[in-house]
């Protein structure tokens, strides 16, 4: 019971959550920018799990960790190019393809795996972390939540970039025109092809940066799905977010603390069963659902496509 | 050709050439990996359908399949999507197992089966309700609901089997064993139980109560358009939740049928998929009762075969994830071709 | 009819439009459609449903690609492959839909379209609009929600968005459907000033006296083709009556007396007679105090209270928007009140559902065909069923029976005039007059009591129009009541022994059929409407 509380374990905890919060959240502001504009994505795991592929074999290959993550995102993009041709060029069924570009990306990610690693089962080596001075020497928080690996702090960033960009840009109310009524951004004289598509790419950047943080820093490895529904997570992490990227953060850090809480039970020899600790993000959300879902403010044009001048 | 002649072409092909389609691009990435196509197919057939013990395994691997399908026609039908079918398959399954042993033990054989089953059923049952109440009520998109409940589902099912329903006497957590004399009664000498028979009456009755009833119908008006629904007076929430009830009910009854029929034991580890697998065969069968049979044995085939295939091929079986994302993308495809055809 | 002066002979037209064909399937839309736009004129489209308005104003604005045919933009042949491109060519439309972005407010709405990689223009924009209202004579608050808006109000951003970037040709299709008589009298205004400013105003309707009051040159199109046009000097030195009549017969082949006139000239007198009789009967409807919750769009109800008795027309007048449409689903089930009572025939309907108010003879005949009223995927057959589901002889037991159902289906067909290749064709191929007709027939039998009509004749044809009112009418001969709520003063005041005006959600005022029945209405619709 004394490890509970120790600092050092206190550290962890902290940091793991983060840890484990970032990819979510990463993914999570991605599919709002999707969502935003009225597309249902749901192969965002299968962007997230190709980022990881793509993220943990660039960083093995090149030993450089930051061109994983941008591997990472690129491969993301990859996968999301295929969900704008099948969705927003040749208006196929969102769910359709979303739950197809998943399977297809658990396929081939495991396929891959086996092929290139399942002999060595490489990893990884620990990235060395940058601590902004002065802050990361506050007892706890400090080594927790200020010293981490740059992709992290950069993650933090986006959101408040997002918000910005989505209330005070351009771009922001040409999403927003997509996702509510998409007539109008059409007589607008705006593309509404084009921002959805570029929308969805932004999506598989940023799932495909989140899974590889998952691998290159949560993990150290890759191994086949990965991402476990985290996916999924951000998916409804984004939908309860009601278009506020502060609120993707903020229920991302609360499920990565549950699943911290996990191993943090194990060290300090508690004996919750783990699968109590995990059931808790779920039955939180699904209590925030049945709270707040009635006011969910979803776009009025989510996953339905646009075609000009349709009868 | 004229587009007549065309489109009467594709209505034959649409089935079938999402299956040729994938078959072939599998074969090209078998290929580009260095393995022989023809022997991995080949292997495949020799496995199921050209073996008598191979082909009763695929009937056995059909019946929970078929409750799964029919579980997503009810829902997909009335516009619903119930992707938690994993999670309700899961619970009904650790349930049943649950209280199998006992149950057999203590009541006569023909009463003990038949309230098993119900167990598993009603387990289901009640898993679905909150996700229905949620869209009932509220309006919430069911999508995030079932996932969350598949979530906890599993969890839940882990913790129970870890607990209240751990055999003390296994080292592993897990159900207590029902012995195969007690499972569900085999036919003549093989391997296939009523269970199979069992699934594909259902699914059959779940296609002329779609297609021939007035409940079928007032399903179908909810999904196609739900404020017509309710312009028409047709109660859309008790609908709904009676749509809810009964997808989850047949996912796990699918459970339950596997439970009783083949494994006996649930360990606490485990993790059915199938659901996400099920659901392009659904949209390949249109949502037919009959022709998601032959999809369903078409996918029992790939998957028992695939597995002893993949092992000779040194490849991973998630191989076969690829060939069922590759059926349900060119299926989306050549519908959409067949629309524009149309002129629509 | 207005006059005004045309400086001399007309100058090259702005637009010109040659041999345009277009088709979707098996459907002609359009074909082989010429006609000119001419700087500082308005050109009327007219036509019936169906006959290829919309889909040429689709066209013009980018929307669609004709399979055929030329367009000329001030001497440049040109294709107009986007919206985009008919803005830069100087062509803005205002829909009759409203095309706003909802949620977003009246500036984000006009600073959509800009270029995205600029900062938010808001200070010019904000300029621009005020410009632009001053011009129209109309004045907006820039930071409200647009979806909060009253639809004249929507409409004043729509004209503002069209003529934004200094378009010289302005389409306007069927642009008073929605407004009071006060509003249509400032759109008025606001053509006129267009006009003067040299502006090719294109206005598509189907209203006879809009054409004779704005229009200077009209077209008349039928079933995709152009069977008439009338340039202005022609058009100016006929008389009212002969405009008419020459408009009727392109529209329909056939030489009668105007329809609308005719028809409201006989209308207070007729109304009159029936009046007395009918409030002697005994109340079949009421309503007491009741009270809503605020929905998107409209506005809510504010302690409504009315009665309407046996064999009575009822109707509802007022601009749309408030709270119209949450009378009618009060009325038949789809929503439920806050506060206050519905009494049907002696019944307290407030825990009736909507079956059970159809099953005692409550009838709602819904304006929105399309999104409520059918199901688009089904057939005639179905969709002529679709309230009665699980109901003998159609299903026995639970079971389909095909048969009835068809039969059934024939009989309405053939009994409401239907055009239809067949009781199995899927209801999507039919026209909005014949799936109204339908929709007549589907709430007309199995002895209905009271039918609530929401706007009855929108979007139908001359001819379907009076076939329409002559069916409320006999109804209402035997019995039938019928609240029939209407944009269209003409209408209610040839049907109605009594008319209400709601405004703001509150039921201003009821008016009982008399001689200046439509001053005494209109006048209370703008009294209670001071905005």
């Amino acid at each position: 019971m004394d490890t509970l509380f120790t600092q050092a374990f206190a550290t962890a905890f902290i940091a793991g959550a983060i840890t484990a919060g970032v990819p979510l959240w990463l993914a999570g502001l991605g599919e709002q920018i999707s969502e935003k504009s009225g597309v249902l994505n749901l192969g965002l795991e299968g962007m997230m799990l190709a980022g990881a592929f793509v993220g943990f074999s660039v960083a093995l290959a090149t030993g450089s960790f930051a061109l994983g993550f941008l591997a990472g995102a690129l491969g993301g993009a990859l996968v999301a190019l295929l969900m704008v041709l099948l969705c927003v060029v040749i208006h196929l069924n969102q769910i359709v393809v979303g739950i197809a570009i998943t399977l297809a990306m658990q396929g081939a990610t495991s396929l891959a795996h086996h092929v290139m690693y399942a002999r060595d089962f490489p990893r990884l080596p620990r990235q060395n972390e940058w601590a902004i001075p002065f802050l990361s020497d506050i007892p706890v928080i400090g080594k927790a939540i200020f010293t981490h690996h740059p992709v992290i702090f950069m993650a933090v960033l986006l959101v408040p970039l997002l918000a910005w960009v989505f209330r005070s840009t351009h771009i922001g109310l040409n999403l927003s025109a997509a996702g509510e009524k998409p007539a109008a951004l059409d007589i607008a004289g705006v593309s509404v092809g084009w921002t959805r598509g570029l929308a969805v790419v932004a999506t598989g950047l940023l799932g495909g940066l989140g899974g590889a943080v998952m691998s290159n820093i949560g993990a150290g490895l890759f191994v086949p799905f990965i991402t476990g529904g985290a996916g999924f997570m951000a998916i409804v992490l984004a939908m309860l977010a009601r278009g506020r990227p502060t609120w993707v953060l903020g229920s991302a850090l609360i499920v990565g603390l549950a699943m911290s809480v996990t191993t943090a039970l194990q060290v300090g020899g508690l004996q919750i069963p783990t699968d109590v600790v995990q059931m808790l993000p779920f039955t939180l959300i699904i209590v925030v659902l049945a709270l707040f879902g009635r006011r969910a403010g979803l776009p009025a044009s989510l996953g339905l496509p646009y075609q000009r001048g349709a009868r | 050709m004229n587009r007549g002649l065309a489109l009467k072409l594709l209505g034959w092909l649409r089935p079938i050439a999402p299956i040729i389609l994938a078959l072939l691009i599998g074969a090209l990435i078998l290929a580009a990996l260095g393995r022989d196509p023809s022997a991995f197919y080949l292997q495949i057939l020799r496995r199921t359908v050209l073996s008598p013990s191979g082909a009763q395994e695929v009937l056995v691997l059909m019946a929970p399949l078929l409750c799964l399908a029919a579980s997503l026609i009810v829902c997909f039908r009335a516009g619903l999507w119930n992707l938690g079918v994993d999670g309700q398959y899961m619970l009904g399954g650790v349930f049943t197992s649950a209280f199998a042993a006992a149950a057999t033990a203590s009541m006569p054989y023909w009463f003990a089966i038949p309230c098993l089953v119900a167990i598993g059923i009603a387990v289901g049952v009640v898993w679905s309700m909150v996700p229905a109440m949620l869209r009932a009520y509220q309006g919430v998109n069911e999508i995030i609901s079932t996932l969350m409940m598949t979530f906890l589902a599993l969890s839940t099912g882990a913790f129970l089997i870890k607990t209240v329903f751990d055999d003390p006497e296994s080292p592993v957590p897990q159900t207590i064993f029902l012995p195969i004399e007690d499972r569900l009664p085999r036919l003549f000498d093989s391997l296939v139980h009523v269970g199979v028979i069992a699934a594909v009456v259902i699914v059959l009755a779940v296609h002329v109560i779609m297609t021939r009833t007035a409940f079928g119908l007032k399903l179908q008006i909810v999904g196609h358009n739900p404020r017509a629904a309710e312009h028409a007076g047709l109660n859309v929430k008790r609908l709904t939740l009676a749509v809810f009830a009964i997808s989850a009910g047949l996912a796990a009854l699918g459970g339950a049928i596997d439970v009783l029929g083949v494994r006996g034991v649930v360990r606490a580890d485990w993790h059915p998929s199938f659901g996400l697998l099920v659901v392009p065969l659904v949209f390949l069968a249109r949502f037919h009762g009959v022709a998601v049979i032959a999809f369903v044995a078409f996918f029992a085939v790939l998957t028992i075969g695939g597995e002893s295939a993949s092992r000779r091929a040194d490849l991973p079986h998630d191989f076969l994830l690829i060939m069922m994302s590759l059926i349900l993308l060119i299926l989306a495809l050549t519908d959409h071709l067949i629309s524009r055809l149309k002129g629509r | 009819m207005h006059q005004h002066v045309h400086a001399g002979a007309p100058a090259a037209p702005v637009v010109s439009l040659s041999g345009i064909t277009k088709r979707f399937g098996p459907v002609l839309a359009n074909s082989d459609v010429s006609l000119q736009l001419y700087a500082g004129e308005v050109h009327a489209l007219l036509g019936e449903n169906g006959a290829g308005k919309s889909t040429l104003i689709g066209i013009l604005s980018g929307l669609l690609q004709p399979d055929a045919g030329s367009i000329v933009v001030r001497g440049q042949t040109v294709s107009i492959a986007a919206p985009r491109e008919a803005i830069a060519l100087g062509i803005g439309t205002v829909f009759q839909h409203a095309t706003l972005v909802p949620t977003l407010t009246v500036v984000e709405n006009l600073l959509l379209g800009q270029p995205w990689w600029v900062r938010l223009r808001r200070t010019q924009t904000l300029e621009r609009l005020a410009e632009l209202s001053r011009l129209l004579g109309v004045s907006i608050d820039p930071d409200a929600t647009a979806g909060e808006l009253s639809l004249g109000e929507q409409q004043q951003i729509e004209i503002i968005k069209a003529l934004w970037r200094g378009e010289r040709v302005l389409i306007l299709d069927e642009p008073t459907s929605m407004l009071t008589p006060q509003g249509v009298r400032e759109l008025g205004v606001v053509l006129n000033r267009l006009r003067s400013e040299g502006m090719a105003i294109v206005l598509i309707t189907h209203k006879l006296h809009e054409v004779l009051e704005f229009g200077d040159r009209l077209t008349v199109l039928k079933l995709g083709q152009v069977v008439g046009a009338l340039e202005p000097q022609r058009f100016q030195e006929m008389t009212e009556d002969q405009a008419r009549r020459f408009i009727v017969s392109t529209m329909f082949g056939r030489k009668e007396d105007s329809v609308d006139s005719a028809a409201s000239a006989r209308a207070p007198v007729a109304a009159a007679k029936r009046q007395t009789s009918v409030l002697q009967q005994p109340a079949l409807l009421e309503l007491r105090g009741i009270c809503t919750v605020r929905r998107q769009r409209e506005v809510a109800l504010d302690r409504v209270s009315f009665s309407v008795h046996s064999g009575e027309i009822f109707g509802v007048a007022g601009v749309d928007g408030n709270g119209q449409k949450q009378l009618a689903e009060v009325i038949a089930g789809q929503m439920q009140a806050s506060s206050g009572q519905v009494f049907f025939d002696a019944h307290d309907l407030s825990s009736a559902s909507v079956a059970q108010r159809q099953a005692l003879g409550l009838r709602y005949l819904t304006d929105d065909r399309l999104g409520e009223g059918t199901v688009g995927s089904f057939s005639v057959a179905l969709n002529a069923v679709l309230k009665r589901v699980g109901e003998a002889p159609f299903w026995q037991r639970g079971w389909t029976r095909d048969a009835q159902i068809t039969s059934y289906a024939r009989e309405l067909i053939a009994t409401y005039d239907v055009r239809t290749p067949g009781p199995d064709a899927p209801i999507g191929t039919l026209s909005g007059g014949n799936i109204q007709k339908l929709l007549f027939g589907r709430e007309l039998t199995r002895a209905p009591k009271l039918v609530v009509y929401n706007k009855p004749t929108y979007g139908l044809d001359v001819a379907n129009i009076q076939a329409a009112r002559d069916r409320i009418r006999a109804q209402a001969q035997q019995g039938v009541a019928a609240v029939i709520i209407s944009t269209e003063l003409e209408e209610l005041v040839e049907l109605c022994d009594r008319v209400a005006v709601m405004s703001r959600g509150r039921m201003v005022g009821i008016i009982e059929a008399c001689d200046d029945y439509a001053e005494a209405i209109g006048g209370l619709m703008v009294g209670g409407d001071s905005r």
